[in-house]
């Protein structure tokens, strides 16, 4: 077999000077680009395996080593790039669809940064964050169309509460109640590692937040964390049973997802060992099979009856969400999701990340989440029907700034993924379908599953979640808004910035410069 | 306990028999059930049901436990993603019959629809203690025929097809379609043509025999049939080709 045509993505520099061959980087790359070569008794590098994770640069205890992109000079060319260049090596030396992980990191637009919010000046002033107080607090969940109250008391006294005058007829459904507007995404046990979760659970807690299971059940061990969880059932129904459906605050129908959508997960049967099987409660070694359809749904209707089979299961006490990937008739769909009784409707943008998808589908199909909220909250307004659910968003959210602009566009709350793994240490390498992590995060590898600690990963999210919490009242502030209810679809707050007009208009925002 | 289910919703229903499971109850009878869905759903209790009707859609969804018994037919979706428990039906069913179903025992004294099976699967579930656990093997025997994509993606378990109709075609086409584990017993003729890409038959042997033996005879006791008459007939066997499919389509 001739030698592969494939050439390094990455080129890694060893300095001699500072290199005391101590072989920590031999041990921490999971992808053997460093060894010990005995003969030459020093550390060898091969750079060709290198997928720029930086564990090693970051472990090596001289700083010795450097990762920077490979060096030869390909011929430069805009339609005929290194990475398509190598894509096609890379299928003409296997004959495989080609598979990465995380969101995708094609150069899209990304609008959040088109979009700039208000603050207030002199007429209608700016609130203190820090003396006044500022309500994070949300819930989600269906808001009855109309609130009936029964009158116990005519003479109303303004120093008594409302409660000694009124009691409330209309009973509220089911509700999530989250200390500030953002939630863990769904991520499974399979894909990421039990410690990862655990960090995810702990933190949930900790913050009054929920973290999402993924569709690959809930291990035992974080049955105690359920007031916290939100669990999925998926068209491969893994780890569902009557306990899973029980112990959870809500449950998440997963139909589908951003980074893949029309596409089914699929586990590869080396990874279901003995602890995943336990959790999906499926066969060891064989692979998990999630096909993108819900054999039991074609229709609106089909799925009304799955959304009311689990809330029959839970006795209509948990809010039923439904997760699908913003697609192009988003805006119908979400429709017809609230339609057929959905509590919740989640939906994921173009960037969402994943543990594996197709190059092709994670780089190419939905649309961009900003416009999905958009399109979805001016429907569902329209057409009367907002209050009966709320609506996460979810895809590539970097910094509270996206999640104030995402609740201004109609969200009611954020589901973050990619920003809960780095601040965990993903370095966003793309291999999580390797289950090869070095950073202990997606792989099943008890030796590299160690290497995330679930107290500090878990004390890292809290305190990526306090600092977010910080600045979203700091920005809401500034608006002179206190509560996050009063931000909620506040689009004459934001403004758009070097945007078409037909993504404002699908935005529904002015152009920045016009007034009120 | 008897419950008249005339006009109740699937929501009455329901409160009706978890309050009645609730109170200690261990036998309900359902009179004139025409269509609820999700009788059952998510219960989990040793409670035995009897149906005098036709059960809707997602009869026994989730449930964990209880031994139903529908003296009629029942509609789609039957045992969606049961856990433990038993249910028969004296008639036929519709589509997708015990989607995900992972434990328990589900006889179909006629016929079921499309996708009969889909998703089924089984694996060892561990106990508290180290040495306990249990193997968890859900099992469909189904009397008459079914449509297309029998047994599609199953994953374990055990389905038995008796064919007892009459029907020139006991079976449609793509029977076992996405299969990776589990066993299919067939009694009577299929052509390889109606068999998925990712299934073939393979010989029976002395335990297949037992295990056909033990559930044919427990589907017989259930709905009064001759076990010999249906035993003295050919069974064939279809099992996964892989247990992983899809493993090699991908670039690493
Ligand atoms: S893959 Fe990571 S650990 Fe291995 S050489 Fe590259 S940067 Fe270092
Ligand atoms: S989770 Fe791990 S494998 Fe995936 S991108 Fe992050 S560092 Fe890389």
């Amino acid at each position: 077999m001739k030698k592969s045509l494939l050439f390094p993505d990455f080129t890694v520099i060893r300095d001699p000077d500072k290199c005391i061959q101590c072989e920590v980087c031999v041990r921490q790359c999971a992808f053997d680009a460093h060894s010990f070569d005995k003969a030459a008794n020093k550390v060898e590098t091969d750079a060709s395996k290198c997928v720029s994770c930086l564990r090693c640069a970051t472990m090596c205890p001289t700083g010795a080593l450097t990762v920077s992109e490979y060096q030869q000079n390909i011929r430069k060319n805009k339609n005929w790039t290194d990475k398509q260049i190598k894509e096609l090596y890379k299928q003409a030396e296997t004959g495989g669809i080609l598979l990465t992980g995380m969101g995708t990191d094609k150069d899209y637009k990304i609008i959040w940064d088109h979009i700039l919010l208000d603050a207030a000046q002199v007429t209608n002033p700016s609130i203190d964050p820090l003396r006044e107080p500022m309500e994070l607090r949300t819930y989600l969940g269906s808001k009855p169309d109309k609130i009936q109250l029964k009158i116990k008391n005519e003479k109303l006294k303004i120093e008594k509460p409302l409660s000694t005058f009124y009691s409330p007829l209309t009973k509220l459904p089911p509700q999530l109640k989250l200390e500030t507007p953002i939630l863990f995404s769904a991520m499974s046990y399979g894909a990421i590692s039990l410690n990862t979760m655990r960090a995810l659970a702990r933190a949930s807690d900790e913050c009054g937040i929920f973290y999402n299971t993924g569709e690959g059940g809930l291990p035992k061990e974080l049955y105690k964390y359920g007031k916290n969880t939100i669990v999925q059932v998926a068209s491969g129904r893994f780890g569902v049973d009557p306990d899973y459906l029980d112990v959870a605050a809500a449950v998440e129908i997963k139909v589908g997802q951003g980074a893949k959508p029309g596409i089914g997960g699929h586990l590869p049967g080396e990874k279901v060992t003995d602890e995943i099987s336990q959790t999906r409660m499926i066969p060891t070694g064989t692979d998990a099979l999630s096909p993108a359809p819900h054999h039991d749904i074609y229709s609106i209707e089909d799925l009304s009856q799955l959304i009311y089979s689990i809330k029959e299961a839970t006795e209509y006490k948990k809010p039923i969400s439904v997760k699908v990937a913003a697609v192009h008739n988003i805006a119908a769909i979400a429709s017809g999701i609230v339609r057929a009784g959905a509590d919740i409707v989640a939906i994921d943008g173009l960037r969402g990340g994943t543990g594996a998808a197709p190059t092709r589908i994670r780089d190419n199909v939905g649309i961009p989440i900003e416009l999905a909220i958009a399109a979805v909250d001016s429907r569902l307004r329209g057409e009367g029907i907002r209050n009966r659910a709320s609506i996460i968003a979810a895809g590539g959210f970097r910094n509270s700034a996206d999640v104030v602009k995402a609740i201004a566009l109609g969200a009611d709350a954020v589901y973050i993924g990619t920003a809960a793994l780095v601040a965990m240490g993903c370095h966003l390498c793309q291999k999580c379908y390797t289950g090869k992590c070095n950073w202990g995060i997606a792989t099943q590898d008890p030796y590299l599953v160690k290497r995330l600690n679930p107290e500090i990963a878990s004390r890292r999210l809290v305190n990526l979640i306090k600092a977010w919490s910080h600045e979203i009242k700091e920005i809401m502030g500034g608006m002179g808004i206190n509560a996050v209810e009063s931000l909620r679809g506040n689009r004459l707050r934001l403004r758009g910035f070097d945007l078409h007009e037909n993504e404002l208009k699908i935005l529904d925002i002015k152009p920045a410069g016009e007034s009120m | 306990m008897i419950i008249n289910s005339q006009n109740l919703t699937h929501k009455k229903l329901n409160e009706k028999i978890r309050s009645a499971v609730k109170s200690g109850v261990n036998r309900i009878e359902l009179e004139n059930v025409n269509g609820q869905r999700y009788i059952a759903s998510g219960l989990k209790a040793n409670v035995k049901i009897e149906i005098h009707g036709i059960a809707g859609n997602d009869l026994g969804s989730f449930m964990s436990g209880p031994e139903i018994n529908v003296l009629g037919n029942a509609q789609d979706c039957v045992a969606n993603t049961m856990d433990a428990g038993k249910i028969s039906v004296h008639g036929s069913v519709g589509d997708i019959l015990g989607y995900g179903m992972r434990g328990g025992k589900v006889f179909i004294k006629e016929d079921a629809g499309y996708r009969a099976g889909i998703h089924i699967k089984s694996y060892f579930a561990k106990g508290e203690s180290a040495s306990g656990g249990k193997e968890m093997v859900p099992v469909i025997v189904i009397g008459g025929s079914v449509r297309d994509f029998f047994a599609e993606y199953m994953a374990g378990g055990i389905m038995i097809l008796l064919g007892l109709s009459g029907d020139k075609n006991i079976a449609g086409n793509f029977i076992g379609t996405g299969m990776h584990g589990g066993t299919i017993y067939i009694r009577g003729k299929i052509a390889k043509s109606q068999l998925g890409r990712e299934v073939e038959f393979v010989k029976l042997d002395k335990s297949d025999d037992e295990i056909i033996k033990k559930y044919v005879s427990e589907f017989c006791g259930a709905f009064n049939l001759d076990r010999k008459k249906i035993l003295r007939e050919k069974f064939v066997k279809l099992k996964a080709i892989y247990h992983r499919p899809y493993g090699t389509i991908y670039a690493y």
